[in-house]
């Protein structure tokens, strides 16, 4: 019997899953949240999922501080330390694209997030043995941004 | 949801590997997935469209459809599902918009279904009959009604439509009509109900309200639809395949590469910004990996024009370039610029993200000098 709860449960959560579908080499997401509440989400999904924000990029106070007309735009850098470590030596072709990051931007009272799925570097990087890595940073991305934008 | 729920239920038992001792327990068990499969299916289809349009689409087109590139809900009551199916399957090569390929039949029906919804009535059928017209009489009608929204050569408006790159005297971004997406969405009956009745909310208004007779419309459309036998508007054109990163050997040691690099990127109008170790806030201080250094540095006023063009691009930036040292060798690495246009779909960036790959190669270069 408990086997049979443990596949009811193991069915609902696999289909639950399988509703994520986006385009396959970007992702963006937009937020009725603003911009400060939205960046506080989003670096909550990710650390909740064991990540590390790494850095926050200040887009806008660069270009601000250069007199360039820009609303808030920023660029948050996230990885699992020992992860990049092992991928950097293995897979040193890699290292451009770490961290991974997301670029978060507002428009308005809303707030949009864009940014590269990692399974689309399956296509870049054809190597099977970084298939694995590919589609858990590209499922763990789905959920973080579907966490940020249906967070009200 | 759609996806798994076709999923075979003995696969489901082969991932958990779960082995039965009763064939009656698993013939239940079958019965019962393929059941709860089916009743999950069919309720969560109807319901999917809005999920799938909220994850998919609603970042560009906003969540009544009002968003960029033509507000979906106001021409829905002219629209055939089969241009909106066609639309999300074959995208805007190089106008953003992508092609959704991994989406099922199912998923991409379910957003259709959904979009339709936003108006609501029942959406049109149009013949697929070819319509005849003046080619020559089509293209002056073209230069004088349309040209002004849609460009010269029907190349659609300037910009991405998002943020700092949307015109605010508009509120819509005229749609590019030459571009092999459009034509194999649209056919000619659409494009004439179009021209004849006007998109409301926008700058598109009926041309028979405008003074043109039902010959003169037909002129334009086939003007549009000869776009098909011409060469892909430049608007069109996404940048080919190319390596997804630069790598240029160094001679010299990581440090002296290091200092080069910092030096090479002043002598060619960037700022240099900072300098820090790849897992540079990942690992405690002093923990860090010293063989790779990355080196960050800007162009504002070139930053500033890229986020005009398409915002997206800050994701890749500021610049950098990653020195790092691995097996005696050291190595300069950076994103290829030219691989993002085709990344971003959008050929308003093809010159700019020339322009950088150039601008990464000299640096490189100099620093390697």
């Amino acid at each position: 019997m408990k086997i049979f709860f443990h596949l009811i449960l193991t069915f609902i959560i696999v289909n639950g899953l399988s509703t994520s579908a986006y385009a396959d080499e970007m992702s963006t997401v937009r937020s009725d949240r603003d911009f400060a509440e939205t960046m506080n989400t989003l670096q909550n999904a990710i650390t909740q999922r064991g990540y590390t924000v790494s850095k926050v990029q200040r887009v806008d106070v660069g270009l601000e501080a250069k007199g360039y007309k820009t609303d808030k735009y920023r660029v948050v850098f996230y990885g699992k330390a020992n992860e990049i470590a092992t991928l950097v030596k293995n897979y040193p072709q890699l290292i451009p694209f770490l961290p991974l990051s997301v670029a978060i931007f507002a428009e308005g009272n809303q707030t949009i997030l864009t940014t590269i799925r990692p399974r689309s570097f399956e296509t870049l990087f054809p190597d099977a043995a970084l298939q694995t890595t590919f589609d858990l940073w590209d499922r763990d991305l789905i959920n973080i941004l579907d966490e940020v934008r249906s967070s009200h | 949801m759609i996806r798994r729920s076709h999923l075979p239920a003995c696969s489901i038992l082969r991932t958990n590997s779960i082995q039965f001792t009763s064939m009656s327990n698993m013939n239940i068990l079958i019965s019962f997935l393929t059941l709860a499969s089916a009743l999950f299916a069919a309720p969560l289809l109807a319901a999917d469209g809005a999920a799938l349009y909220a994850q998919n689409c609603i970042a560009c087109h906003g969540d009544h459809g009002g968003g960029i590139g033509v507000p979906l809900a106001s021409a829905q009551n002219l629209t055939p599902d089969d241009y909106i199916r066609k639309t999300i399957r074959n995208g805007r090569p190089g106008r953003v918009m992508p092609a959704f390929a991994s989406l099922s039949d199912d998923e991409v029906n379910a957003i259709v279904k959904h979009v339709q919804s936003l108006h609501g009535g029942t959406p049109p059928q149009y013949a697929h009959t070819i319509i005849q017209g003046n080619l020559k009489h089509g293209k002056a009608l073209f230069s004088r009604h349309c040209a002004a929204c849609h460009g010269v050569n029907g190349e659609g408006g300037e910009g991405t439509g998002v943020t700092l790159s949307r015109p605010r005297n508009l509120p819509i971004m005229a749609p590019a009509l030459h571009n092999p997406g459009f034509l194999a969405s649209a056919n000619d009956q659409f494009i004439k109900t179009l021209l004849m009745r006007g998109i409301e909310g926008t700058p598109m208004v009926s041309f028979l309200n405008a003074g043109l007779q039902g010959k003169d419309i037909n002129d334009i459309v086939a003007y549009i639809r000869h776009f098909e036998k011409e060469p892909v508007s430049t608007s069109a054109i996404i940048a080919g395949e190319v390596s997804p990163t630069i790598v240029v050997d160094s001679p010299y040691d990581l440090q002296t590469t290091v200092a080069n690099v910092k030096q090479a990127v002043g002598l060619n109008n960037f700022s240099f910004i900072r300098e820090q170790t790849l897992d540079d806030g990942l690992v405690a201080s002093g923990k860090n990996d010293v063989h790779q250094h990355i080196i960050y540095f800007c162009n504002f006023s070139l930053l500033s024009e890229a986020l005009r063009t398409d915002p997206r691009v800050g994701l890749f930036l500021p610049c950098r370039i990653t020195v790092v040292e691995q097996n005696g060798k050291v190595r300069m690495m950076a994103v290829n610029p030219k691989r993002l246009s085709r990344l971003f779909n959008n050929s308003a960036l093809n010159s700019i993200c020339d322009e950088m790959t150039k601008m990464y190669r000299t640096i490189m270069d100099d620093a390697t000098l």
